[in-house]
């Protein structure tokens, strides 16, 4: 069994309006050190086999096919076996 | 003629969808499972709601649908598909229209009517508007930001598939009256054969008065316009 770890973020220089309510609510807050915020999806996945490498091939198959749209998002994997 | 209207899980508005087409205009209309994939109809409306709950992304899973393969075949080979709101983003998903939505650039839920501009009245969803002609449509929905790469945008300024753009009442399309954030204003796009429309607006929702207008029922009406003269079914 292995542990894959997706992170799905925006690409950079697509707008993030929820990026930038939570900015905005953290500056309320008094954090006007915040300069930029951008939100993701942290997706973990426990995949059956031993092969990392296969494993990560295919999780990068359903990260382009599914969990993230590549048109305005952009994705990393990391397996640990 | 005859009318599918799929139904997702989260599906919301396709009882809306069945109303108009049946008991308004009096088609023959079914629903279509999205587990099923064999049926014989001649024009797909995808409506809105929540398919899947808009888990991971709005229409994401949705386009994974046993239905979906049919719908992509029935797209490719011709047929009508009209897509509203969750339907426009489940046809993006789905690759059958360019681009992707964002979340609305005000991040609220917009859930008012707007004005749009019909952009293109050469296309079976528009025959009956003429240029330029402003209607009052409402949305509904938290990501209705459409975005594509440039390039894009281009090609679909220049193919006319910008159908609808958000305008103001005299039909000027400016900042404010844009709802979400969209690029160059677009509220609707059609396919570049000209045969699948994705609209964010509701035109279901305004096609008798009684629901305070019918500026949505134009959709309909070029939809069976063109079904009438026996245009080429999917």
């Amino acid at each position: 069994m292995a542990i894959a770890r997706v992170i799905v973020e925006l690409k950079p220089g697509v707008l993030d309006p929820q990026g930038e309510a939570i900015k905005n609510s953290l500056h309320a807050l008094g954090y006007e050190e915040v300069k930029k915020v951008r939100v993701g999806k942290f997706i973990t996945l426990e995949v059956e086999g031993n092969d990392l490498k296969e494993i990560e091939e295919r999780v990068k198959e359903m990260a382009d096919k599914l969990l993230a749209n590549v048109v305005i998002e952009k994705f990393t994997v990391q397996v640990e076996g | 003629m005859k009318f599918g209207v799929v139904v997702f899980p989260g599906s919301n508005c396709d009882a809306d969808c069945f109303h108009v087409l049946k008991n308004v205009f009096g088609r023959e209309t079914v629903y279509i499972w999205h587990k099923e994939d064999n049926f014989d109809v001649d024009c797909i409306v995808l409506p809105g709601g929540f398919s899947y709950g808009d888990y991971l992304r709005a229409g994401a899973i949705a386009r994974f649908s046993p239905v979906m393969k049919k719908v992509v075949e029935f797209a490719n080979a011709g047929g009508l598909v009209i897509g509203i709101c969750n339907g426009f983003q489940i046809l993006l998903e789905a690759g059958l229209l360019p681009g992707a939505m964002l979340r609305n650039k005000s991040i609220n839920f917009r859930c008012h009517d707007v004005y749009l501009r019909v952009e293109n009245n050469n296309t079976p969803f528009t025959s009956k508007a003429h240029e330029g002609q402003v209607l009052k449509i409402p949305i509904a929905h938290g990501e209705g930001n459409y975005y594509c790469e440039p390039d894009t945008l281009k090609k679909l300024i220049a193919n006319g598939q910008v159908v609808f753009r958000y305008c103001n009442s005299r039909g000027e399309v400016t900042e404010d009256a844009n709802p979400n954030g969209s690029l160059y204003n677009i509220a609707g796009i059609i396919n570049e054969k000209g045969n699948v429309l994705g609209m964010m607006p509701h035109p279901e929702r305004c096609s008798e008065n009684i629901l305070g207008g019918e500026d949505g029922r134009v959709i309909w009406e070029s939809i069976i316009a063109y079904l009438e003269r026996g245009a080429n079914r999917g």
